[in-house]
C-alpha cells in the first residue's frame, strides 16, 4: 500500500514537471458549441465504422459479438419490469391526490432528452432525478433514494417514453451555467482516486477495451442509455448510481447522489451528446 | 549480577526507543486525520485513506501501537497524495481534454 502510494506520488510529480514545461494551453473561452463538435469528432473518427446513433449503446456498438448479444437481449430486455413498475408508479396519485405528470411538462412524457437542464432562478442544474424527488417533496412525500429501485423505475419509463428523441440541452446565457458546464468537463477530466483515474481515462482514452471482462463504453452518448440495468448490479441503477460507483471503482470516495459535480457533469456529458437518440433505459453487462 | 541487570535495563531501554506509544499512535493518527480533512475541503479523499486509517484505530484498539502508528502514518501519506493530486489537477485536467 505505502509502496503504491510513493509510485503515485513520483508519477504525479512527474506529471506536474511536465506540465511546467509544456507551455499553457488553458482554453481562455468557454464555448460549448465548439467542445461539442470536437468531442463527436474525436469519437466519429476514432470509431469510423459505428453510425453516430450507434454510440448510444454503449459496449455493444463496440464489438460485432457484443452487439449480436445485445439484439437478443432486447428481445426479453432485463429493464422492462422496472419500466412497467416506474409506469405505475409515475400515475398513482401521492396522497394528496396529485401525481407526477402534474409536475412536468407535457405531463412528463418524452421530455427525458431535455434533462438535466439550467434553472436560471435557482442558478443551478436540476437533472431528472432531482426534479422527480422535488416534485415527490412538494407533494408531501418523502423522497426516494437516487441510486436505484424507485428512481431507477420512474426515470426508466420517462426515458421509455422518449426513446428515438434526440438530447436537447440548452445552456442558457448565463455566466452561471456556462460556469456549470465548465466544472461538469473539469470534473469529466480530472483525474481521482487513489487510481489516478479520471472519467476520461477510461471513456475517452479506452473505450472498446477491456478491463478486466468489461468492455469500456465511449463517453459519447453514455447518458442517452441512462437509467441502466447492469448484470453486474443484477438490477438497475441511475446516473447517481454510475457516478458514485465510478468514483468508489478508483478509490475515491463519492459524493452524495446529486452534489453539484455530479449534476454538473451530467450536465456536460449530455450537452455534448446532443443530437444523439435517448436510448434509455439501457442494459448493459 | 549487577552487570546483568545493567545490561538487562539498557536492552530494555533501548527496545522502547523502538517501540510506538500510545503517545506516538494519536500524534500520528491526528496528522493524518488532518491531512484527510483537507483532502475532504479539496472534495478528493480517497477510500484507502478512510479504511487504512480503520485499520489503525484498530490495531490501536487491540494495544498494537507500532501497528498502529504504522497505518496512522500511511493514512497521512495517502492523504498527503490525494491533495496533491487535487492540486495538481486544477491545471493538469486540460491535458486530457477533447479538443
Amino acid at each position: 500500500m505505502k509502496l503504491r502510494a510513493v509510485r503515485f506520488g513520483f508519477s504525479a510529480l512527474a506529471l506536474a514537471a511536465l506540465a511546467f514545461v509544456l507551455p499553457a494551453t488553458a482554453a481562455d473561452k468557454i464555448d460549448p458549441v465548439a467542445d461539442a463538435k470536437a468531442f463527436k469528432k474525436f469519437f466519429y473518427d476514432k470509431f469510423p465504422k459505428l453510425k453516430p446513433e450507434d454510440f448510444v449503446n454503449g459496449p455493444y456498438s463496440m464489438d460485432e459479438g457484443l452487439h449480436r448479444q445485445w439484439v437478443e437481449k432486447e428481445q426479453f430486455p432485463p429493464y422492462e419490469f422496472s419500466v412497467e413498475a416506474g409506469k405505475e408508479m409515475f400515475t398513482k396519485p401521492f396522497k394528496n391526490g396529485k401525481t407526477y405528470e402534474d409536475c412536468f411538462p407535457n405531463k412528463g412524457i418524452g421530455i427525458r432528452q431535455n434533462y438535466p437542464y439550467f434553472d436560471e432562478k435557482e442558478g443551478k442544474v436540476i437533472t431528472l432525478e432531482l426534479a422527480l424527488n422535488r416534485c415527490r417533496e412538494a407533494n408531501g412525500e418523502a423522497a426516494y433514494s437516487y441510486v436505484k429501485d424507485e428512481m431507477a423505475a420512474l426515470t426508466a419509463y420517462m426515458a421509455y417514453t422518449s426513446r428515438g428523441k434526440p438530447f436537447d440541452i440548452k445552456i442558457p446565457d448565463d455566466p452561471r451555467a456556462l460556469a456549470a458546464y465548465e466544472q461538469g468537463k473539469e470534473y469529466f477530466y480530472s483525474r481521482r482516486g487513489q487510481l489516478n483515474f479520471s472519467c476520461a481515462t477510461c471513456h475517452v482514452q479506452t473505450p472498446g477495451e477491456r478491463i478486466r471482462t468489461e468492455v469500456l463504453a465511449p463517453a459519447l452518448g453514455i447518458m442517452n442509455a441512462m437509467p441502466i440495468y447492469r448484470s453486474e448490479w443484477s438490477g438497475m441503477g441511475t446516473t447517481s448510481r454510475r457516478f458514485v460507483t465510478c468514483n468508489s471503482q478508483v478509490r475515491g470516495v463519492p459524493f452524495n447522489p446529486q452534489d453539484d459535480e455530479y449534476r454538473n457533469v451530467e450536465y456536460y456529458l449530455s450537452y455534448v451528446a446532443n443530437g444523439l437518440p435517448i436510448s434509455g433505459p439501457g442494459a448493459r453487462p | 549480577m549487577k552487570a546483568k541487570l545493567v545490561l538487562l535495563a539498557a536492552l530494555l531501554t533501548a527496545g522502547s526507543a523502538f517501540a510506538a506509544s500510545e503517545a506516538d499512535y494519536k500524534a500520528a493518527y491526528a496528522a493524518a486525520e488532518a491531512a484527510n480533512k483537507e483532502a475532504g475541503q479539496l472534495r478528493n479523499q480517497w477510500t484507502t485513506t478512510a479504511s487504512t486509517l480503520a485499520a489503525a484505530k484498530k490495531a490501536a484498539d487491540a494495544g498494537d501501537f507500532d501497528k498502529a502508528t504504522e497505518a496512522a502514518k500511511e493514512a497521512e501519506a495517502l492523504a498527503k497524495a490525494s491533495i496533491f493530486q487535487a492540486t495538481s489537477e486544477k491545471t493538469l485536467w486540460r491535458d486530457l481534454e477533447i479538443r
